[in-house]
């Protein structure tokens, strides 16, 4: 039917795997081929789950969930997920209808609670052909009532938390190194929100921003070369940009809004934030080096607040208030907006398809996973009185 | 036709995975070795492992920051905070607002005037916020309350460069309530004396 196909893909087999392929992979083709609307609101993928036993148990049905899975029985079941969790994780998957086994794997050294993200994430990839979340670290604040709080970092579903910075102080918006195990946030532990930098590897901390006046959201380029941030040192807060270092300041906008919550497109041309423009409430971007301040719209919310551009470059995961606080997502150029669940502070996970975000439970903040594709979406254990600001590390 | 040109590549990494997961794998033979104590990191992937302790800020690492004259954060070294003095002065804002109400104009000129009294003194100005809205937005919008203020004073002729601002976003609400008496308290701008420390 036309010259660019090779030879060999007009075989019988590949033929029939390419049929089998649109059949395994139909939940990713509906991304690549639709528009907004489809997107959202998709049927989970049926599995069941057989064999497994405590944490291994827990951890699988935690991360398949919040990646677009539901269990039922084997009867019904698109997929069977079969295995062991005594002293190892072991375990299969079989498509229910071919009967084939897509893969048969044994995990080792590493306690069970990995092996059993690293299956979740070898089932993930199998079956949706994306790489999955469960080996992923994210950064949050923990915040008594009093104010002052603490940077953790955590597995992706909470566990493991551990405490970056000891200070007592009031903190805010951990923002990760692209690739790194280093963050950036913004600590009134100096008696002004600084911005500092901080090495997960060696605890080394730098001042990055330490301006009077208001030093705060940090986020890192794609390349890890620049930081965005808002300063007030112009006199409003305004978006700037500086080398990782702390080096070479550039003012990004000189509007007399209050801006807030700058990040970046994935090719590292645009930073998006929250501002005001005539009167209103909206997102906008301004390109990275420099220049004219474009909105985006954001059709059918208002007061958004909170952008993070997902990696893949396709949307805008964003903040929006009318009463009461929802995650929304809108196509990254702008457009109608779809509202996704209730809560503050969406961040992507580095597949673009799931966001952490924290939500009010009970005038507490707690953090939560949400699958964006089917709404799916489970809370992460509590560390202390109000959890809040999470960063995927990417 | 845009349809197929999707499904030939996956149909060759399907017909690739298939060739070397096998689909006759019945049993587990490919181990996968798991990543130890702190492995490197690799996309998304930070590993396992404990993190060494932050060492202590030290804000002088990098002193070419702050570099602005009016506004240099050192010149508000050495100042101790007198927080009754002005503590009657706090003005309050509209919700979302940033404009300073003609109802709170009496209590700016008495901060005018405290600090005209005395050319020693500073003032430090926190912005504030109520918790109807996300926590960067309040933090920025509480600065911008915080820098509204300093801007009316310095109409008054308070030279600027004796104020310094500080936002807390919703982070110290006067009122720990959720309702609009709480919200109207909060939404507010408290002013701080700084008197020079004896001895310098």
């Amino acid at each position: 039917m036309n010259n660019h196909i090779p030879h060999p893909i007009k075989t019988g087999l590949p033929l029939f795997l390419a049929l089998v392929a649109l059949n395994f992979c139909r939940a990713q083709e509906e991304i690549i081929i639709t528009q907004t609307g489809s997107f959202f609101g998709q049927k989970p993928i049926p599995v069941s789950l057989e064999g497994f036993t405590g944490e291994a148990e827990q951890v699988l049905k935690f991360d398949l969930y919040v990646q677009g899975f539901s269990f039922v029985t084997p009867d019904i079941a698109q997929y069977r997920i079969s295995g062991s969790s005594t002293g190892n994780v072991v375990g299969q998957v079989t498509d229910a209808v071919s009967r084939q086994v897509k893969f048969s794997r044994s995990y080792a050294v590493a306690s069970l609670r990995r092996q059993a993200h690293a299956f979740a994430d070898d089932i993930v990839f199998a079956i949706t052909g994306k790489k999955g979340i469960g080996l992923t670290k994210i950064a949050f604040k923990a915040q008594a009532p009093g104010g002052e709080g603490e940077i953790y970092v955590s597995d992706f579903d909470g566990h493991n938390a551990q405490a970056v910075t000891h200070d007592n102080a009031i903190v805010a918006a951990p923002a990760w190194v692209p690739g790194r195990l280093a963050l950036y946030y913004t600590s009134y532990q100096p008696g002004n929100p600084d911005i500092f930098y901080h090495s997960l590897s060696t605890g080394q901390r730098s001042v990055i921003a330490r301006f009077s006046g208001l030093n705060t959201s940090a986020a890192v380029s794609p390349d890890g070369l620049k930081v965005a941030m808002i300063l007030s040192r112009g006199g409003s807060p305004n978006v700037w940009v500086c080398n990782a270092d702390g080096t070479d300041f550039k003012q990004l906008t000189t509007s007399p809004e209050d801006e807030s919550s700058p990040c970046w497109s994935p090719d590292g041309q645009w930073i998006c934030f929250a501002t005001k423009i005539r009167s209103r409430r909206v997102l906008a971007r301004v390109p990275a080096g420099g220049g004219a301040v474009q909105r985006i719209p954001t059709s059918g919310v208002s007061n958004p607040t909170d952008p993070d551009w997902s990696p893949d470059g396709r949307w805008i995961a964003f903040t929006s208030q009318m009463g009461d606080f929802n995650i929304c997502v809108v196509p990254a150029g702008g457009g109608t907006a779809t509202v996704l669940v209730p809560g503050e502070h969406p961040s992507w996970s580095p597949n673009s398809r799931t966001l952490v975000l924290n939500r009010d439970t009970g005038w507490r903040q707690s953090l939560s996973v949400l699958d964006v594709m089917t709404k799916q979406v489970k809370d992460i254990g509590r560390i202390s009185g109000n959890d809040s600001q999470p960063a995927w590390a990417k | 036709m845009k349809t197929m040109k999707l499904i030939y590549p996956l149909a060759f990494a399907l017909a690739f995975t298939f060739a070397t997961t096998g689909c006759h794998n019945h049993k587990a033979v490919n181990v996968t070795p798991m990543p130890g104590e702190n492995p490197p990191i690799v996309g998304g992937d930070t590993g396992g492992g404990t993190l060494p302790p932050g060492t202590p800020m030290n804000p002088d690492i990098n002193p070419t920051n702050g570099a602005i004259a009016t506004t240099d954060a050192t010149m508000f070294d050495n100042m101790t905070e007198d927080r009754a003095a002005l503590a009657a002065y706090t003005i309050h804002f509209a919700f979302d607002s940033t404009a300073i109400k003609s109802s709170e104009q009496s209590n700016l000129d008495a901060v005018a005037a405290a600090l005209k009294s005395d050319p020693n003194l500073k003032l430090l100005i926190e912005g504030n916020c109520d918790d109807r809205g996300t926590e960067e937005y309040n933090r920025s919008l509480g600065e911008r309350r915080a820098l509204a203020a300093r801007e009316a004073l310095a109409k008054e002729g308070l030279d600027p460069s004796r104020v310094r601002t500080i936002s807390y976003g919703k982070d110290k609400p006067a009122d720990p309530g959720h309702d609009e008496s709480a919200w109207a308290k909060n939404r507010r701008d408290d002013f701080v004396l700084l008197h020079p420390k004896a001895g310098t």
